[in-house]
C-alpha cells in the first residue's frame, strides 16, 4: 500500500513538475479576428521551430478569435496579448488610443503593418444562375445577398467601402450617389449576422441568399471545406485592398518581457516562409515573388485602399458612428 | 431592533447580513457600475441614445415578441401542464421531465439546433417555407426561440397548483349540474389564474434579456430583427462604453420592475390559494 | 423559479388517476385525447425537435468524429473549466441560498419584497449586461481594474471572472427554491426545538434541513444545469484564450464557426446530456421526495 502512495506522490510531484517547467517556458498569446484560425494555426508551429533553430528556446502559443472590434475591446480592457492581428487598422488605432500601443505602430513593420492583404469578392452558387459579375449586378431586383452587419463586424466594413467605392468611380459617381447605389444594396441584404463566419454558415449552410460578400481568403476556404461542386466565387471589376494589421502590444510585452520574441514573430510574418503560409491560405502575400507564385489561384482586381477613404479614423467617423451614413440607409427607409 | 427581543430563532443577524453582503457584493455593486457609467453622459445624450429609431425598433421587437412568446407560453403550458397532471399516457415521465431542458441546455446551442430545423433546408422549415411560411432570419424566428427558452416557467408554475386543487370542489361543480367546461371556467380557471398569470410574467422576464438563442435565428437586419441585447453589443462594438450601459439601465429598470410585479402576483397566488397552510 | 416545485414533488400518478376515476371531474375521452395530442405535439415542435437536431447532427459523421471531438484537448480543457466554474458557483450560492431563506422565511422585517425582488434580479438581466457589469469594474479602464493589473491579479478574462460570472447567473436558483418552500412550512418546529434547549445551529441541521432536503437538491441541480450552460456573459468575460478560458458553450460556438458542425453538435451533445442526465437525478429525487411525502402522510 504505502508504495503506491509513494508512486502516487511522485508522479504527483513529476506532474506538478511538468506543469510548472510549461508555465516557464515563453508563450505568446495572439489576440486575432475570425479568419485568421486556419492560418495561424500553420503558421504558429512553423515560427515556434524557427525561434528554436535561432535562439534555442521554445516558445509556445495561445490563440484568442473572434469578431475583430470585440478582440480589440477585450485588449483594451485588459486581455494580456502580446500581439494583436485584427481585421482593420481602425481596430488597432483603438487600442493605440488606450496608450498600449506606440502611436506610430503602423511605421513600424512595413506595408503599414500589413504582411499579407486580402480582398472582397463574391461567393455565389454553382453556376452562378442570378449572373452575378459585378457590383452592379447586386442592386437588381430579385437578388439576395448576404452579408455581416458593417456595425459588428470588421469584414462587413471592407464590404460596405467596396461597393461604396465601386459607385463612386462609376461616371458621375459623387458620394451621394454612391450613397444611393449601397442604399440600394442593402436593401437587398437578407440576412444580417453579427460576424463574418456566420454569415458563411447562413449561405453555405441554411442556403440562404443568392451571394455572399465576403473576404477573398474566406470565400476560398469556404470553398475547399464545404463543397467545391456547389459554389463559385466570383472577382468584381473593382474592390477594396483589405489590410488586416498586426502590431505588438508594447504594454504587455513589456511587462511580461516578451518583446523580442513578440517582434520576432511580427516580423516571421514577412518572410518567404511566412508568406507562402499566408498564400497557402488564401491571403495575399506582400512578397512580389511569393505572391507571383499564388498569383494564379486568386482573381485579378482592381484595388482601392483605404486612404481613398481618408483612413480609418475619418471612416469610422462618416460611416460607421451612430447617424453615419450606414445608420441613415436605414433610418430613412 | 425592538422586535429583536420577540424573537425566539437565533441567526437573523448573521444570515441575513450574509445575504445583503453578497447580495451587494456580487449583484447590487456590479450592476450599479451601470448607473455610474450611464452618468458619464448628459441627460440629453442618454435620453438621444434610447430613443434612436433603431434602438426603439429593437424594444418594439424585443417586449412584442416577449409578450407574444409568454402568451403563447401560458396556453400551451397551461394545456402542457393540464395534461401532464389530469392524464395519464405512455411516456408521461419523460414529457415531464424533459419540460426543464430548456433550461439548462445552453442557449447557443438551442439558437443552433433551432436555426437549423427552421431554416429553409431545415425538418421544418423545408415544409412550411414553401407555403410561405419563414421562421429563421425573421421576427418569427425571435419567437420560435423565445418560446423555447420561455416555456419551462409556464409548466412549473401552474403544474403545483393544479395538482393542489381540491377535487371536491370540482365534484360539487359536477352535482349542481355544471358541464365540464363551465366547471373549467368558473372553478377550475379563477384559482389557477394568479399562477398563470406568474408564469407568464416569468417566462416575459426570461425573454426580454435573452441572447444567445435568439442571435442564430433572428437574421439581425437593422429595425427588423434586432433585438435590444443586440443593440448593447453594437453599442459595444463602435467602443461606445457609456451608451451602451445607456440601454442596459432601461433593460435592467424594465426587469426589476417586471419583477417587483412578478413578486406581488406571486404573495397575492399563495393568499388566494391558501397554500401557505 | 416558481418556488413551488417542492409540492409538486411526485404524486402525478396518483393525481391523474384519482381525477380520471370519477366522471365527475373526468373529461370525455376525445376531449383527452384531443388535448393530450395538442400539448404534446406543442411539446414536440418546441422541445423534442431541438433535443434530437442536436444529437443527429452530432453523429453525421459517425461515432469516431464524436468521439474525436469529445477527447481533443480543447475540448478537455473546455469541460475541465466548465466543471470549475460549476463546482465553485454552486456551492457559494448554496450557502447563500439558505442563509438567505433562513433570515427572509423565519423573521419579519420591512422590505421583504423588495429584498425578494433583488435576490431575483440576476434571473432577468440579460446576460449580455451581467458580463458587461465586470468589464466595467474589472476591466483595465474599469474601477480597480488598473490597481489590480498593477498588482497582477487577473480576474477578467481568467478563470475568476468566468466563475464571477456564472455565479451572478445561477444567483437566485437556490435562495428562490427555498424561500417559499421554509415560509410554508412554518417556523413553529425550529421555535419548539430552541425552547427545548438546542442551539440554532443544531436546530438547523436536525429540524430544519430534513424538512427542506428535497427543495434544496432540487435547487442545486437547477443552478448547476444553469451554470454550466450559460453562454453570453461568461462570452463578454472569457476573452476566448483556446484551451484556457473557454467553457465548453463557448467552445461549441468556437467549433461551429470553424466549419466543424459535427464536432460542435457533439460537444453541444454533451451538455444536452448533462442537461438529460441532471433532469434524469431531479425525477429521481422527486421521486424520492414523494415517497418519503407519502410515507409521513400515512404516519399522520
Amino acid at each position: 500500500m504505502k508504495s503506491t502512495f509513494t508512486r502516487a506522490l511522485i508522479s504527483l510531484s513529476l506532474i506538478a513538475g511538468l506543469v510548472a517547467s510549461a508555465s516557464a517556458q515563453t508563450s505568446l498569446l495572439n489576440v486575432s479576428y475570425d479568419p485568421t484560425r486556419e492560418l495561424y494555426q500553420e503558421f504558429n508551429p512553423a515560427f515556434a521551430k524557427y525561434w528554436k533553430a535561432k535562439t534555442g528556446e521554445d516558445v509556445a502559443f495561445k490563440a484568442s478569435h473572434g469578431g475583430s472590434g470585440k478582440q480589440a475591446r477585450a485588449v483594451i480592457d485588459g486581455l494580456e496579448a502580446d500581439v494583436v492581428t485584427l481585421a482593420l487598422g481602425g481596430d488597432i488605432d483603438a487600442i493605440a488610443d488606450k496608450g498600449l500601443i506606440a502611436p506610430d505602430w503602423q511605421k513600424r513593420l512595413p506595408h503599414n503593418a500589413a504582411p499579407y492583404s486580402s480582398t472582397i469578392v463574391f461567393l455565389v452558387r454553382k453556376g452562378n444562375p442570378k449572373g452575378i459579375k459585378d457590383w452592379g449586378d447586386l442592386i437588381k431586383p430579385g437578388v439576395e445577398i448576404i452579408t455581416p452587419n458593417p456595425k459588428t463586424s470588421g469584414g462587413a466594413r471592407w464590404n460596405y467601402l467596396a461597393a461604396w467605392g465601386y459607385a463612386k468611380q462609376l461616371k458621375g459617381g459623387t458620394d451621394a450617389t454612391a450613397q444611393e447605389f449601397v442604399k440600394k444594396l442593402f436593401a437587398n441584404v437578407k440576412v444580417l449576422d453579427s460576424g463574418a463566419r456566420g454569415s458563411t454558415t447562413t449561405f453555405v449552410e441554411r442556403g440562404i441568399g443568392d451571394v455572399l460578400l465576403a473576404w477573398e481568403n474566406e470565400a476560398y476556404l469556404s470553398v475547399k471545406e464545404l463543397g467545391p461542386d456547389k459554389f463559385e466565387i466570383v472577382t468584381p471589376s473593382l474592390s477594396i485592398l483589405a489590410e488586416p494589421s498586426v502590431s505588438v502590444v508594447d504594454k504587455v510585452v513589456d511587462k511580461k518581457g516578451t518583446r523580442k520574441v513578440a517582434t520576432a514573430y511580427l516580423e516571421y510574418l514577412y518572410t518567404p516562409e511566412g508568406q507562402d503560409i499566408a498564400g497557402r491560405n488564401y491571403y495575399r502575400p506582400t512578397d512580389k515573388k511569393v505572391a507571383a507564385k499564388y498569383a494564379s489561384q486568386l482573381g485579378k482586381v482592381n484595388l482601392i485602399t483605404i486612404e481613398n477613404f481618408g483612413g480609418w479614423a475619418n471612416v469610422a467617423k462618416v460611416h460607421f458612428s451612430d447617424g453615419g451614413t450606414f445608420d441613415q440607409i436605414y433610418a430613412n427607409k | 431592533m425592538s422586535v429583536a427581543g420577540k424573537r425566539v430563532l437565533p441567526g437573523f443577524n448573521i444570515t441575513m447580513g450574509y445575504t445583503l453582503v453578497y447580495l451587494s457584493l456580487l449583484v447590487l455593486i456590479p450592476l450599479s457600475a451601470v448607473f455610474f457609467k450611464t452618468a458619464t453622459l448628459g441627460f440629453d445624450e442618454f435620453w438621444a441614445v434610447i430613443s434612436s429609431p433603431r434602438v426603439v425598433a429593437s424594444y418594439k421587437l424585443s417586449f412584442g415578441a416577449s409578450l407574444l412568446a409568454a402568451g403563447v407560453n401560458a396556453v400551451f403550458g397551461l394545456l402542457l401542464a393540464w395534461t401532464l397532471v389530469r392524464y395519464s399516457f405512455p411516456g408521461k415521465g419523460l414529457v415531464d421531465s424533459l419540460i426543464d431542458l430548456p433550461f439548462a441546455l445552453p442557449t447557443a446551442v438551442a439558437g443552433i439546433a433551432l436555426t437549423a430545423i427552421y431554416s429553409q433546408n431545415g425538418w421544418i422549415g423545408s415544409i412550411i417555407e414553401p407555403h410561405g411560411i419563414k421562421v429563421a432570419f425573421t421576427p418569427n424566428g425571435v419567437l420560435v426561440a423565445l418560446i423555447f427558452i420561455g416555456l419551462p416557467f409556464v409548466v412549473r408554475t401552474v403544474q403545483p397548483i393544479l395538482q393542489d386543487l381540491e377535487r371536491e370542489l370540482e365534484e360539487a361543480s359536477a352535482s349542481l349540474g355544471a358541464n365540464r367546461l363551465q366547471t373549467f371556467r368558473f372553478v377550475i380557471f379563477p384559482a389557477l389564474f394568479p399562477a398563470l398569470l406568474t408564469g407568464f410574467a416569468l417566462a416575459f422576464a426570461r425573454a426580454v434579456g435573452e441572447y444567445g438563442s435568439v442571435i442564430f435565428i433572428a437574421g439581425n437586419m437593422p429595425m427588423v430583427s434586432e433585438i435590444t441585447p443586440l443593440m448593447i453589443i453594437t453599442k459595444l462594438e463602435q467602443y461606445d462604453y457609456a451608451g451602451a450601459t445607456s440601454i442596459a439601465l432601461v433593460m435592467l429598470l424594465v426587469s426589476f420592475a417586471l419583477l417587483l410585479v412578478i413578486n406581488g402576483l406571486q404573495a397575492w397566488t399563495s393568499k388566494r390559494t391558501g397554500r401557505d397552510r | 423559479m416558481s418556488g413551488a416545485t417542492a409540492t409538486l414533488a411526485g404524486h402525478g400518478g396518483s393525481v391523474s388517476s384519482r381525477y380520471e376515476d370519477s366522471s365527475a371531474t373526468r373529461e370525455p375521452t376525445w376531449v383527452k385525447w384531443t388535448l393530450v395530442t395538442i400539448s404534446l405535439s406543442f411539446f414536440s415542435f418546441f422541445l423534442l425537435l431541438p433535443l434530437f437536431a442536436v444529437f443527429t447532427e452530432a453523429l453525421r459523421k459517425g461515432w469516431d468524429v464524436y468521439w474525436a471531438a469529445l477527447v481533443e484537448p480543447d475540448a478537455l480543457s473546455a469541460i475541465k473549466l466548465t466543471l470549475i466554474a460549476a463546482a465553485i458557483a454552486v456551492p457559494l450560492n448554496l450557502v447563500f441560498g439558505v442563509a438567505a431563506a433562513w433570515s427572509i422565511s423565519k423573521f419579519q422585517f420591512p422590505g421583504k419584497q423588495f429584498l425578494i425582488t433583488l435576490i431575483d434580479l440576476p434571473f432577468s438581466v440579460s446576460p449580455v449586461v451581467a458580463g458587461l457589469i465586470y468589464v466595467l469594474i474589472f476591466g483595465r479602464q474599469g474601477w480597480i481594474g488598473g490597481w489590480l493589473m498593477d498588482h497582477d491579479i487577473k480576474i477578467l478574462f481568467a478563470i475568476p471572472g468566468i466563475v464571477l460570472a456564472t455565479t451572478f447567473v445561477t444567483f437566485p436558483f437556490i435562495a428562490r427554491e427555498l424561500i417559499p418552500l421554509m415560509e410554508a412550512q412554518g417556523k413553529e418546529e425550529e421555535e419548539a426545538s430552541i425552547v427545548l434547549g438546542a442551539t440554532g445551529l443544531q436546530t438547523f441541521w436536525h429540524v430544519t434541513l430534513p424538512n427542506i432536503k428535497w427543495g434544496l437538491i432540487y435547487g442545486v441541480i437547477l443552478c448547476n444545469a444553469r451554470a454550466m450552460g450559460e453562454f453570453g456573459a461568461v462570452s463578454v468575460v472569457s476573452g476566448h484564450i483556446r484551451g484556457e478560458t473557454n467553457t465548453m458553450p463557448l467552445h461549441v460556438e468556437i467549433l461551429y464557426n470553424e466549419y466543424q458542425f459535427a464536432a460542435a453538435f457533439a460537444v453541444a451533445s454533451l451538455l444536452a446530456l448533462l442537461a438529460l442526465l441532471t433532469l434524469a437525478v431531479k425525477t429521481f429525487v422527486e421521486w424520492q421526495a414523494g415517497k418519503s411525502n407519502n410515507q409521513s402522510d400515512k404516519e399522520e
